[in-house]
């Protein structure tokens, strides 16, 4: 593999995060991660649909009218998002009644619209394709990682298999309910950015305020960037 | 009518899109900085919202479910792989026309909203309501109030993000969880606040 395209596969999974640098795609992210094989089949599908929309966008890009791009860009991601609800739907009914609605949103989430816009629109179509896998996999490895200490400690369980026995079955684990709850996936993101962001210091934002300790004291002044 | 009234507050509170459905977090991470900007982009998601989802739904009975086509003499046709294509066009239509009438009768209203119209057409809450209301086969009335209902929601949850964030310049917070990091901590506050309201049985 030559250094160009790791670079532009690897790029996403931590310098360039996709979730937790340029916050997109977030929606998804927190609504299926409460079990590791939704998850996985969110990741699988949108890894595709974004590999494969960025190479046929860029594979048209010279031929789109810049005024009507976003409609052609849309147009294509639904087609190739059908196609995915269309083969879970036949091959894993499920699977596909449990992220109900989410494979749908697959069209809004905005990392495959906005590596369509940024990339693919500008370069050939192989690394467009190889930088929509490298988003997808930044993507994933955000769902995963969240997917994994949810339904984990959640439940005791991973991807259906016991790993802690939990109390009422006669195990010694009691499961913490509250990762199975909704919010605790934005905890869960928010300590992963804090996490990134302190071992990446050039991710840290600067705040727009910051408090400036004077001489006398307990006086806070307020600085104004 | 009890029905309605119990929708609408399932809507706003129980099913909140923002706080229980993580729609249209892209949008509500990045733009709810300042109350004012809020307040205008959950307004514009809220009118956007109350027309997509009935218009979806007369789309989506008439045309694309099985059986929809009776009335043309096609009783066998199914179209309803259709519907995610047809949810998504119909909304990108209805924001560029709704662009088009404020601009020309609303000028002041297409100021303040302006910026924001483009922008709802790739919201997720938008899309994720109608296939919300195809998934749970609702009735056009049924529609129109869950349209006005979760929309209303949605501009709620943001106007609050907003204003917890305007006070939460004046806090010290720890360097890595600046900006980003912090919103996503106080959003899951907030979503636990909101998690009360699951109890209530309408």
């Amino acid at each position: 593999m030559s250094s160009e395209t790791r670079k532009i596969i690897l790029d996403p999974l931590v310098d360039n995060n996709p979730i937790t640098l340029q916050v997109l795609g977030i929606c998804s992210a927190l609504a299926v991660t409460s079990q590791l094989s939704t998850a996985l089949i969110m990741c699988v599908a949108l890894t595709t649909v974004t590999a494969c929309s960025s190479a046929s966008i860029s594979l048209i890009r010279n031929h789109i009218p810049s005024s009507i791009r976003i409609i052609v860009q849309m147009t294509i991601i639904a087609s190739l998002v059908i196609v995915v609800d269309q083969i879970l739907k036949a091959f894993a009914y499920d699977a596909s009644k449990q992220l109900s609605v989410f494979v749908g949103l697959i069209i809004t989430n905005c990392i495959v619209m906005g590596r369509a816009e940024a990339y693919a629109m500008k370069n050939p179509p192989l690394q467009s394709f190889i930088d929509g896998i490298g988003n997808g996999l930044g993507y994933s490895l955000i769902l995963i990682v969240v997917a994994v200490i949810r339904e984990m400690f959640g439940s005791g369980k991973l991807l259906g298999n016991v790993v802690f026995p939990l109390v009422q079955d006669g195990g010694w684990y009691v499961p913490n309910g509250l990762l199975l709850l909704p919010p605790s996936a934005f905890f869960i993101i928010g300590l992963l950015i804090w996490g990134i962001r302190t071992l990446k210091p050039v991710q840290v934002e600067k705040p727009d305020h910051s408090i400036i300790p004077t001489a006398h004291g307990t006086d806070v002044h307020l600085e104004v960037h | 009518m009890e029905a309605y009234l119990s929708l609408f507050i399932k809507a706003i509170f129980v099913e909140n899109l923002a706080l229980a459905f993580f729609l249209g977090m892209c949008t509500f991470l990045a733009v709810s900085k300042k109350i004012s900007t809020a307040i205008g982009l959950g307004v514009a998601v809220l009118v956007v919202q109350t027309l997509t989802v009935p218009v979806n739904n007369i789309i989506y009975n008439h045309l694309l479910k099985e059986g929809g086509l009776a009335w043309m003499g096609l009783p066998d046709v199914d179209l309803s792989f259709l519907a995610l294509l047809s949810c998504i066009g119909v909304t990108a239509a209805i924001v560029q026309i709704l662009e088009m009438v404020l601009d020309r009768f609303f000028p002041a209203l297409f100021n303040a909203l302006g910026i924001f119209l483009p922008l709802i057409t790739v919201n997720c809450a938008i899309l994720g309501g109608s296939l919300f209301m195809i998934e749970r086969d609702y009735n056009l009335s049924e529609s129109i109030v869950y349209g006005l209902g979760s929309g209303l929601g949605w501009a709620l949850a943001i106007t609050a993000m907003a204003g917890i964030r305007e006070k939460l310049k004046y806090s010290d917070v720890p360097e890595g969880l600046q900006g980003l990091g912090i919103t996503f901590i106080t959003a899951g506050l907030m979503s636990l606040g909101f998690m009360s309201f699951s109890g209530i049985q309408l």
